[in-house]
């Protein structure tokens, strides 16, 4: 078998600088990435599996694995249809502003959470330019799921916006005038014709935006009151059990929301090239 | 570019429709991240300029400024040739498990920032597996200046690579190979061919780069020990200045992080910008 | 230069991109390597060039002037490449790629700015592009890409020039045009060139020898005569042009025929001594010659024929009709597979 020997050889090639780059690639990428995650591998295993359990299946950990995902549910959600909309009417249509908007869109990647995180809450407490609307009918929003829930929205933003967008420029006319001169109307043809092109797009957006919620920390921290039980994150419990030098149970907590990742970037990977495949398709 | 101004019947929606949902992302993006951006700036002059730069005459922000951009200075260049290295190794040759590199750099941007940050306090805290002899050597990594530049790597460690890989697959080999075969060195040919055809993607890396390298909050809050003065960089100090109800500060130095993030937007709207128009006139090379 | 190609054979994973080689290059010479895509031709080409390499598995040499340059930087095999999409530096005018190899060679060696600006003004004016100095590639047309790759190729005065594809990317006027200028060139130099094309009416005008080559493997060298008038087998008759398959019948065997079109000849059928008798389905007149598709009476098969205006006048044809064909010339093959 000469494939079996070819794999850990270095590929021979025209081009200098193979050994070196490589060498280095993988030299950095071990000392940054790989060595300290496997630490944390290490260290779940030197816990313990009954310590794992029980501190992975605490009340307070359980409680706070909830919150997370159900507010990062609700927030990808909301991002998804509130995404398709923006990426549909900047790739779609003309209107004042259209430049700016589209530039801001990036702006929850650029600004820091913890910024994100104050203004979020100094607009939303009782004496903010929102809260003090939504706090007499009742709906508070500081302190409560709710905030983390728009905290969430905020940097998860960009996500279905951007991954949406190049799949509707991409989008052939042809298919939308094919559409329309076979009798579909203009509804028949988005459900019809667009939206299953775009679909893994949106999916994928949806994805990217769920995991980027549920690793989320500081634009959180600061509207969600921290209060076990009722508003206490994932990662916050992480950094919760750090401070109390609770090691084994904030790697614990840490482990499994690493799982948790890594599934999503699987997920995220297959849906890429999903999206990817069924657009390529179009172009044949 | 194709546009679609077409309004007959079928082919594009009705005046109603298409208002109503240029109002409805207009809405939403107006309060979701216009208005929170104002905010910042609104309350950084509630009480009026002397106030905010009042609140820069401050030893522990100047420290926390200081040390931001310290901290930026080491992680962007670190991440800056590792990105050009695994580019290189990875557009210009054919080998087993490419892909699987390719994941593996992209690794950090799937692991929470708090975990990111953990993850060195179990290697090099008191505790950690080299916590023993940092201490007995008197170094000292967390809760100090190196685990918030390491953290930092950790977080901003794709963004080069990850705009300069798909950029030299796109452009291939056959540059390189006429230099080569002209007679100039690898080196030579790295600095006269491909440098400048990725100048555009590399300094969008960088850029981005930069502007998370000055903005994490999550995975550096882990290992500073929030030591005012010595371990707190500007979005440690917004919050240790908005805990103390100082929300004039803390929202003062958030202006200059905000400031900091739309001059990012900009340079990245126009870069990106630059290059669709560079794509344009390599296809119309073709 | 002496190139030689010896036992060469080399894998891509598991496919044989070629097979066991053998080639001798004569210097001074023109040389095509024709072949279908897929074939191994550029393959061949870039690993003469070095930009492939010979991997542990891969087995033969490849010798220059007698020398194994098997292990020589490609930058030091004084070797002229011009790529099928030029890849000329887009960053670059074309002064600056022209004068490119000669402003990278180590100091000692590097010629001053005013002899480098000589050179490249002569090579400008070489390929008809002076006055174009300080265009960008993107500015230019494909044909004049073209010729700057050739010069930016030849201003470091390689010993062989080595061409991909170099008319592929060009339009038929272009391509005619650039083609009988690159043979020009070419014997005015006196630079051994090697080129790679799939098309065959390219390798038979400009070529000294052609190289066809089919599925790694050498299928015939030989003059552009030799391969067109005496095809060594069926791959090499079927890919330098249309071809004729007739089967003549025995008690105990069968033999086969491959007839060019224009080495068919149409009779009016009265005459009795025919290969064939057949029926005319459509006559192209456009072109220099005519070209007659006929309908085989017996089996069904398509014949082509081609013959000169001048001819199809006197015999009066029309659609319809129905004609006896008979070969001008009968050729047989040596491996028994007769033509």
């Amino acid at each position: 078998m000469r494939l079996n020997f070819n794999i850990l050889k270095r590929p021979k090639s025209s081009i200098p600088g193979f050994g070196l780059t490589m060498g280095y690639t993988i030299f950095y990428l071990s000392i940054i990435v790989l060595i300290p995650l496997l630490a944390l591998f290490t260290e779940a295993f030197s816990v313990g599996w009954e310590k794992f359990f029980s501190a992975t299946t605490d009340a307070r950990v359980v409680e706070s694995y909830k919150l997370t995902f159900y507010t990062a549910t609700i927030a990808a959600l909301v991002n998804t249809f509130f995404g398709v909309i923006v990426a549909w009417c900047l790739v779609r249509y003309e209107f004042f502003g259209k430049r700016v908007f589209d530039a801001m869109v990036d702006l929850p990647f650029a600004l820091p959470t913890a910024v994100s995180g104050i203004a979020l809450t100094t607009l939303y407490s009782h004496q903010g330019w929102f809260g003090k609307y939504l706090e007499p009918i009742g709906l508070k929003i500081v302190f409560t799921p709710i905030g983390i829930t728009i905290a969430l929205i905020f940097i998860g933003l960009p996500f279905v916006v951007r991954t949406v967008q190049p799949a509707l420029e991409e989008l052939e006319v042809e298919q939308e005038e094919a559409s329309s001169s076979l009798g579909a109307n203009r509804w028949q043809t988005f459900y019809k014709v667009i939206l299953p092109t775009i679909f893994p797009a949106v999916l994928t957006g949806f994805a990217l935006s769920f995991a980027r919620a549920l690793g989320e920390y500081g634009s959180v921290v600061f509207i969600s009151g921290n209060m076990p039980f009722k508003t206490e994150i994932s990662t916050l419990l992480i950094i919760t059990k750090l401070e109390q030098y609770d090691y084994a149970g904030a790697t614990a907590v840490a482990v499994v929301m690493l799982f948790i990742s890594f599934a999503m970037l699987l997920v995220i990977n297959i849906l890429q090239r999903w999206s990817s495949k069924r657009r390529g398709m179009e172009a044949i | 570019m194709k546009t679609f101004n077409n309004s007959n019947g079928a082919q594009s929606e009705s005046t109603l429709v298409k208002y109503g949902l240029i109002f409805t992302a207009i809405c939403f993006l107006t309060i979701m991240l216009l208005v929170p951006l104002i905010t910042i700036f609104i309350e950084a002059f509630r009480k009026g300029i002397e106030a905010y730069f009042l609140a820069f005459n401050d030893q522990y922000v100047l420290q926390a400024v200081k040390l931001t951009v310290i901290t930026a200075l080491i992680a962007v260049p670190l991440n800056l040739v590792f990105g050009v290295c695994a580019s290189w190794a990875i557009a210009k040759y054919s080998f087993f498990g490419k892909s699987v590199l390719i994941t593996l750099i992209d690794l950090p941007f799937a692991v929470s920032p708090v975990i990111s940050g953990f993850v060195y306090v179990l290697l090099f805290g008191a505790q950690g597996w080299f916590g023993h002899w940092l201490i007995e050597n008197d170094v000292q990594i967390i809760f100090a200046a190196p685990g918030i530049v390491l953290a930092t790597i950790f977080v901003t460690f794709p963004f080069v690579a990850r705009e300069l890989i798909p950029l030299m697959q796109e452009q291939g080999n056959d540059e390189e190979q006429a230099a080569l075969l002209l007679g100039a060195s690898g080196f030579q040919t790295f600095m006269k061919v491909t440098i400048p055809n990725i100048k555009w993607g590399l300094l969008y890396g960088v850029i981005l780069c930069n502007a998370r390298a000055m903005g994490e909050f999550g995975a550096v809050s882990v290992v500073s020990g929030h030591i005012q003065g010595v371990t707190n960089t500007m979005p440690l100090q917004v919050e240790i200045l908005y805990n103390e109800y100082n929300f004039v500060a803390a929202f003062a130095v958030s202006t200059l992080l905000a400031i900091l993030a739309l001059l990012t937007l900009v340079l990245k709207y126009s870069l990106e910008w630059k290059a669709k128009k560079q794509l344009e006139k390599l296809k119309e090379e073709e | 230069m002496n190139i030689k190609v010896k036992n060469l054979t080399k894998y891509f994973g598991n496919f044989t991109a070629l097979d066991n080689i053998n080639l001798d290059v004569v210097p001074g010479e023109l040389l095509a390597l024709l072949g279908p895509s897929g074939s191994g031709k550029t393959t061949l080409l870039r690993m003469i060039a070095g930009l492939e390499v010979l991997d542990d598995n891969d087995i033969g040499e490849i010798l220059f002037n007698n020398e194994n340059i098997a292990d020589k930087p490609i930058g030091d095999r004084d070797i002229g490449f011009v790529f099928q999409h030029y890849a000329l530096f887009k960053h670059m005018t074309v002064f600056e790629n022209i004068a490119f190899g000669l402003s990278v060679k180590p100091k000692k060696e590097r010629p001053s700015k005013s002899e480098i600006e000589t050179k490249v003004n002569k090579l400008l004016k070489l390929i008809q592009l002076d006055g174009f100095a300080h265009r960008f590639p993107w500015q230019l047309s494909g044909g004049q890409r073209q010729r700057v790759a050739l010069a930016r190729a030849l201003a470091v005065e390689p010993k062989v020039l080595l061409l991909d594809e170099p008319f592929g990317a060009l339009d038929a006027k272009v391509r005619a045009d650039l083609r009988k200028w690159l043979k020009e060139l070419q014997s005015e130099i006196g630079i051994t060139t090697i080129l790679v094309t799939h098309d065959q009416e390219e390798a038979l005008e400009v070529a000294d020898r052609i190289v066809v080559i089919s599925k790694g493997k050498i299928e015939q060298i030989g003059t552009p005569e030799e391969v067109f008038h005496n095809p060594k087998n069926e791959f090499v008759i079927n890919f330098l042009g249309n071809v004729n398959l007739f089967h003549e019948r025995d008690e105990n065997s069968e033999q086969k025929y491959h007839i060019r079109p224009h080495e068919l000849e149409i009779v009016l059928s009265s005459s009795s001594d025919v290969i064939s008798k057949a029926q005319i389905k459509y006559i192209q007149l456009a072109g220099s010659q005519v070209k007659i598709d006929l309908q085989d009476l017996e089996n069904g098969k398509t014949i082509l024929v081609e013959l000169s205006h001048h001819e199809f006048k006197q015999k009066s044809l029309n659609i319809g009709d129905i004609v006896g064909i008979n070969p001008r010339q009968l050729r047989t093959f040596k491996d028994g597979a007769g033509i």
